[in-house]
Order: C-alpha cells, then structure tokens, then sequence
C-alpha cells in the first residue's frame, strides 16, 4: 500500500518534467537545441504563482505561465532562427536569464502562499470509473487536473508529431530543412511555432511546480529539474509515450530519499539525494551507444539553416 | 601642452575624490545613531526562524527609541563569499555590531571577524568565537520537550512525522528532546524523522512531510522555516507542531502549539551593551527561564489532558527539577549512552551526534 503511495507521489513529483520534455521534444523535433528550458520553466514558474497571487484565477495563472514561457523561446527564437546565433550557447543564455528573471520578478513573493481558490481547483479530484481501478486508479487517476492535462497532451502531441500534416513537416524540418524548403514548407514558420510551444510547455511545466507542487513560494522552485528535462529527451528518444516514463521515474527518483529514510538502509541518505543526476549521466552514456537511426537525433539538431547556402 | 593640462586635471580630481572619500569615513563614525546589522538566512517574513529574529529585532528598535538604525540582508546564502560580502556591505554602511542569524554563516563570519576587528560580531547557533565575535543561543530543546507531550498524547497511529532541517547537534538535540517528551506520556509512539538538509525550502519540506503521512504519520512536527510541513497536514487533514512562530491566525486548521523564539529581550541587552561600551564575546545560552525560548498557548485542537501535563513539566524544568537529558538514555541501537543518575555536560549536548531510541530515521 505504501508502495502505491510512493508511485502516487512520483506521478506528481514528475509531472513537470513531463510538461519541460513534451516541450523540448517539439523544439528538437524542428531541429532546435534548446537548453533554456530551466529558465523558461522558472519565467513560468513566478509569472504563473504572481498572476495566481494576483487575480486569484486558475485559468489567468496558468495562461500566463505558458506566455512567459512562450516568450522566452521566442528570444531564443528571434536568436537562432532569425539571427542565426549559436543554438547552445543561446539556449545556455536564456537559461541564466530565466533564473535571474525569477530571482528579480519574484523576490516580493518569497513565502507567499498560493491562494486557496488556485489550491482548490488544482486539488486531487479522483475520477469515475478510472480511478475506481485497483492500483492504476490510486497512482494515476486520483490527482490533480494539471496531471491529467498532462496525459491528454501526451497523446494530443503524439498525434501532432506523427498523425498530422504539419507534424510531418515539422519533423522534416528537422531532419533536411533544405529538402523541406524546396518542397514549399515555410521552414521559418514551423521553427518558430514549435519553439514558441516548447516555451509555452516549459512554462506549464514550471507553473505546475509554483502553483500545485508546493504551497508556499521558494527562492528557486525549479531548482535544477529543467537540465533533467533536457537530458530525459534522450532517455525518451524524442518519443512523447516514453518521455512520460521517464518523467515519472525521475519523480521517483527525486522524492525516493524522503521515502527510503524512514528504513535503515546501510546507505547515506545523501547518495539518493544525488540519484536523479547519477541517472541522467547513465541514460546519457546508453543514449549514446545506441546505433539504430530512428531512435537517434534528428539530423539538423543543433545546426542553424542558411537559406543563401543551398 | 593640451596633454599636460588633461593629466593635471586628472591628478586633481583624484585628490578631490580622495579627500571627499575621507571626510565622508570620518563623519560617519561621529553619528550619535549606533547601526546594526541582522543577516538572515531567508526571507524576513518567512514565518518562522528569520521572522522570530525580525520581530525581535524591531522589538528591540522599538525599546531602545531613537538611538539604534539597523540594515537588514535577507536571503543570505550560508555560503562564505556570500557572508563576508554582504557584511563588508555593512560595514561600509557604517554597522558597529552585526547579528548573523544561521549557523551556515560561521566561517564567513570568523573571516569577517578578522577583517573588521573594531566591528562587533555576534553569531546565533555557532561554537566559534574571538574577541569581537560571541555566540548566541537558546536552549529550545526545553519547549521543544514539552511539544513531544502534546505530541504523544495527539497521535493515534503512535507514528508523529518530524521533518528535520540539517544534522548537526542543534537539530538533532532538538529531536531527541522532542522525542523524550513524546516517551514520558506515549512510550509506544516513535518520532520517525526525514533530512530535508533545507533550512527554508517549501519544494522539498512539503514533499518530505508528503512522504512522512503516508507512510503513517498523524502528528507533523518541524525544524524548518517554513510553513510548509504544516500545509501538508493540512491537505491531509492531520494536526501540527510548528516552529519558531506561532501559526495560530495562519494555520488554524492544524496548528495545536509551537516551541518559539523570542529574541526581543537579548537583543535589546546586547546591543545597550555595545552602545555602553560593555559588550564582551561570550557564549550566551539562555533557557525558558531567560524568557528567549518559551512554548506557545495550546490551541482548542491540542488533547484536553495536554495542558495539565506540560505545565507540570515547565514548572519541573524550570525550577530545574526535571533535566531533560538525564539517564537513562539509550540510542537506537539500545546502548546506554547516559546512566542512570547521571546528567549530560553541556559539551556532550552541543555535540549531539545520535538519536534516543525512539527516534525512527537515520544520521548518516
């Protein structure tokens, strides 16, 4: 029973990671290196928890979040995409400005409590039927409405990547743009719709952590769970379905010393602190020896497209 | 000759900023107003540690009229560069006598000590002193005994959550004090502990405390900073034992009692002894009895029986008839680590390093 709980606890503990990878996701799908998830995940995370505090509104919180997200890709965009500017060293920039953004904009709401309309309305609501289900129901349909928001996205950006027209122009965009331009797609467009998304993602995934995760707002609320998100893209091998796996296993991961401490294991309790970064390094080192090419890279990730040099 | 005339002009303005420089450093040391500088760990309203200090802080200002000015840093990390920057900052504001309210600030604080030997230094919760840098303490253990009463006399489960900042001996005397008084009325119950190593985190506070009620837990109590431990029992339905403040306006839901800091009295003294020219480095560790520490009114949603019984043990304690940390004592493992008979030396206390028996968690 314990157990159940524990896996309840990580579906929630992951989920904002889920939001960051869906959306890094897209961004490398068009063959964008984003590394400013962090930031945009903070942007989220303190214009989210200040509309919340402000207008009291769940809807006006969470739209908000997704704008600052939004537009900080879109100073990541206007960057790489318009000014051809290096991706990782624009994406790694924006990062750092994310995190001074939050710093600056939410130092006044440092210990301020979320209201309790926004704490309501995000509360665990179980669900008929599913969550009725022994187990499954306990670890996945007895949680908050941003939870299952996440689920529906999930399929809902499956679908856009693999079912849809402009998800397959997406994808080529990433993998030959220039075959992609000769063919009449508007490569420009498609980048910046997608980076705009991974923005808007990164700041629902932020927002979940200010204004359902925790009650009271911190000095830094995402604290480091933003470079997860980059490194579970890999571990998901850009594939929707598995990012929501790893997401959780990395929520696991994250509250599993809170949990293991009340056993007497023969271990410090420092080393499971340490568990979610010793991971990521391992998934990187599989990640890289896989050879098969469908689950690697898009191939222009990270490269810049120059029209003229066709 | 345009080269010459632009050096010359450059060698005077020099002189001028240099002489305005000096004279601003001179004047400031003749103001009548004495500056004090209070650094804190987390934010001045953080309802708990930085808060308590805040408010005893302002209570001082407030008794000691128009004679004190103080600067304030929050959010300070207990980082050393961080540390000594912020009080070169202070004392460049003119500061003679800086507070620094965690232990993390400790190294930074000895350097600056060094630095700035005519500034006085005083440092909550250390062990490192020198002539112009004393510590200052509060025996919170005392009250913290008498919120295990409550506590054990709560529980239902006899599993109380206790989510524990960092382990050093302050945190962990705390813990066992706590856990002793849960023993003297509930010898079935166990304290089950879980290390955030926060001092102010809500993220991580209220996932521990999450993690601590589900495992069984109906009874919180903390050592952090933050409200966060509560906010989680409040989603659970389950009651409270706060920290540092009293939650009884802010978390009426779950809040029975709190072991709290008043720090309003000792600042006040202190600093009059700095502006007398009194004021000597020392050790100071004050009790219930010093009024510094003290166990806030019992809520309606405390047990009936709970009052009764923790005035019977304020009175003991006080008139020092009841010595909470004497034997027997026994650790985890079932050694005995203080006899029967015997009381633990201060020395032993402030070097804490194990956990009473029914303390259920780790210190690795």
């Amino acid at each position: 029973m314990e157990f159940i709980f524990f896996l309840a606890a990580a579906v929630k503990a992951g989920t904002c990671l889920l939001y960051a990878t869906l959306g890094e996701i897209i961004s490398e799908k068009v063959g964008h290196l984003n590394l400013g998830v962090e930031g945009m995940m903070q942007m989220g995370a303190v214009v989210g928890f200040i509309a919340g505090f402000t207008f009291g509104n769940p809807y006006a919180a969470v739209f908000c979040a997704a704008i600052a997200g939004a537009a900080g890709a879109l100073i990541y965009g206007f960057l790489t995409i318009s000014l051809k500017a290096n991706q990782v060293v624009t994406g790694l920039t924006l990062s750092i400005f994310g995190v001074g953004f939050a710093a600056f904009f939410g130092k006044n709401f440092v210990g301020k409590k979320v209201p309790e309309a926004i704490t309501t309305f995000f509360a665990p609501i179980k669900l008929p039927v599913l969550g009725d289900i022994p187990y499954v129901g306990q670890i996945f349909f007895n949680q908050s409405i941003y939870v299952y928001f996440s689920y529906f996205l999930v399929i809902a950006i499956y679908i856009y990547l693999y079912k849809t027209k402009w998800g397959l122009n997406t994808r080529m965009v990433g993998e030959n743009p220039v075959a992609a331009d000769a063919s009449g797609i508007p490569v420009d467009k498609y980048k910046y719709f997608n980076i705009a998304l991974c923005g808007a993602l990164c700041g629902l995934g932020g927002a979940f952590l200010s204004l359902v995760y925790i009650s009271i707002y911190p000095v830094n609320v995402v604290s480091g769970r933003g470079w997860i998100a980059v490194a579970l893209v890999i571990f998901a091998m850009w594939n929707p379905g598995k990012a929501l796996l790893g997401a959780y296993f990395f929520g696991a991961l994250d509250i599993a010393s809170f949990w293991l401490q009340q056993y007497t294991l023969p271990v410090s309790i420092y080393l499971f602190t340490a568990l979610p970064y010793l991971a990521t390094v391992f998934v990187l080192i599989f990640t890289s020896m896989r050879k098969s090419s469908n689950k690697k890279e898009p191939a222009w990730l990270g490269k810049n497209y120059f029209k003229e040099d066709r | 000759m345009k080269k010459r005339l632009g050096v010359l002009m450059l060698a005077l303005i020099l002189v001028v900023v240099s002489v305005a420089g000096c004279s601003s450093g001179s004047t400031s040391k003749k103001d009548e107003v004495t500056k004090v500088g209070f650094i804190y760990v987390g934010p001045a309203d953080d309802g708990g540690w930085s808060q308590a200090h805040d408010n005893g802080r302002a209570k001082m200002v407030e008794n000691m009229g128009g004679k004190v000015e103080t600067i304030v840093k929050e959010n300070v990390p207990e980082e050393k560069s961080a540390v000594v920057s912020t009080i070169r900052d202070m004392v460049d504001q003119g500061c003679t006598i800086i507070y620094g309210t965690s232990y993390g600030f400790m190294d930074g604080m000895v350097e600056a000590a060094e630095e700035f030997p005519d500034v006085k230094f005083e440092h909550c919760s250390g062990y490192m002193t020198s002539d112009n840098m004393g510590t200052y303490f509060g025996k919170i253990e005392e009250p913290r005994y008498l919120s295990g009463i409550v506590a054990g006399l709560t529980t239902k489960t006899n599993k109380i959550a206790y989510v524990a900042a960092m382990p050093i001996p302050e945190v962990i005397r705390g813990i066992n004090a706590f856990a002793l008084g849960v023993k003297s009325v509930n010898p079935a119950a166990t304290v089950n502990v879980s290390w955030t190593n926060t001092w102010y985190d809500p993220t991580v506070e209220k996932a521990a405390a999450e993690a601590l009620i589900q495992q069984g837990c109906d009874v919180t109590a903390q050592h952090q900073d933050s409200t966060a431990t509560m906010e989680a029992a409040k989603e659970a339905g389950k009651l409270s034992i706060g920290y540092d403040l009293s939650a009884a306006t802010t978390m009426p839901e779950v809040y029975m009692t709190a072991p709290l800091w008043d720090f309003g009295g000792y600042y006040t003294d202190s600093v009059q002894s700095v502006i007398d020219g009194t004021w000597k480095s020392q050790q100071y560790w004050g009790g219930m009895n010093d009024g510094i520490v003290l166990l806030d009114d019992l809520t309606a949603l405390a047990p009936g029986s709970a009052q009764a019984q923790v005035d019977t043990a304020e009175a003991a304690i006080k008139s020092g008839q009841l010595n909470i940390f004497s034997g027997e004592l026994k650790d985890q493992t079932g050694a005995v680590i203080v006899s029967a008979g015997t009381k633990m030396t201060d020395e032993a206390l402030l070097s804490m390093d194990w956990f009473v028996d029914n303390v259920v968690g780790s210190l690795k």
